[in-house]
């Protein structure tokens, strides 16, 4: 498929804004529904996208979410600016969590968002840079035997 | 069994949703942590869950569970409740404790997320 099949639109999360935490991700699950793609594969990109989400609010400034759908693959790209993560490998282990009590009671902070979003998107990538922000991309095939 | 039956079985209260008291439920699941729920839950669960903020609300529509029960009289503020109306999700509140809630649920025939075939959500 050519370039001009694809559909980009970017969101902007704000850190802290616990009362629209997710706002986003079901937006995107609305987009999603409304073009027809399976309701399993909405639900794998509704997932992760909504981990990233919550990463965005409880441990950055701020984040943007870009969303590219081409008839292939739905793309999700975070990009924040916020504290970065030290050690990854140690982030992706469920059950590490640096989450402090106010985010635990938000119902999140629990070390699980990292491995459900490599559990949920196809292609997961993630870099850091302490200090700087968070870049996490993730793949979701729209055939999931192709995926497979 | 229907959340009708389920109301009578906790005692529970609906907080929105009494159009929907027909809707048929086949199995629950039950946690305070948005991101288990996330892990576990599957498309028709009924939730239960002490956490009452609008991320339990934004949980089940992103797993599409069928309803929420909120455990030990716990109760949604205006906004969450706005939202779980946008969602055409019901939420019923029971004065019961988690476990007894569950126990209840299950002694009733009730299964939980393992009744169900592995799930193809997953990659591993």
């Amino acid at each position: 498929m050519n370039r001009h099949d694809e559909f980009i639109q970017t969101f902007t999360i704000l850190g802290r804004d616990f009362s629209r935490a997710g706002s986003v991700s079901t937006e995107i699950k609305e987009i999603l529904q409304e073009i027809g793609v399976p309701s399993s594969i909405i639900r794998r990109v509704a997932i992760a996208s909504y981990e990233a989400e919550m990463n965005v609010v409880m441990y950055a400034q701020k984040g943007e979410l870009t969303l590219t759908l081409n008839p292939e693959t739905i793309k999700i790209e975070v990009e924040d600016e916020g504290q970065g993560i030290e050690d990854i490998e140690l982030a992706m282990q469920e059950g590490y969590s640096t989450a402090t009590e106010e985010m635990r009671e938000m119902g999140f902070g629990a070390g699980m968002g990292l491995p459900n979003i490599k559990k949920n998107a196809h292609i997961f990538i993630i870099t850091s840079s302490p200090g700087v922000g968070t870049y996490l991309k993730m793949i979701f095939y729209l055939d999931e035997e192709r995926a497979a | 069994m229907t959340l009708q039956q389920i109301k009578e079985l906790l005692q529970a209260e609906v907080i929105f949703g009494d159009h929907y008291l027909d809707r048929e439920i086949t199995f629950a699941g039950g946690s305070d942590l948005m991101s288990d729920v996330l892990a576990f839950g599957q498309p028709g669960i009924l939730l239960l869950t002490g956490l009452t903020n609008l991320q339990s609300v934004r949980t089940a529509d992103i797993i599409e569970a069928k309803a929420i029960i909120y455990v030990r009289g716990k109760k949604p503020d205006a906004q969450t409740i706005k939202f779980a109306r946008e969602k055409n999700i019901p939420i019923l509140s029971t004065p019961l404790t988690m476990y007894e809630a569950c126990g209840i649920l299950y002694q009733a025939g009730l299964p939980g997320v393992g009744s169900l075939r592995p799930t193809t959500t997953s990659n591993e």
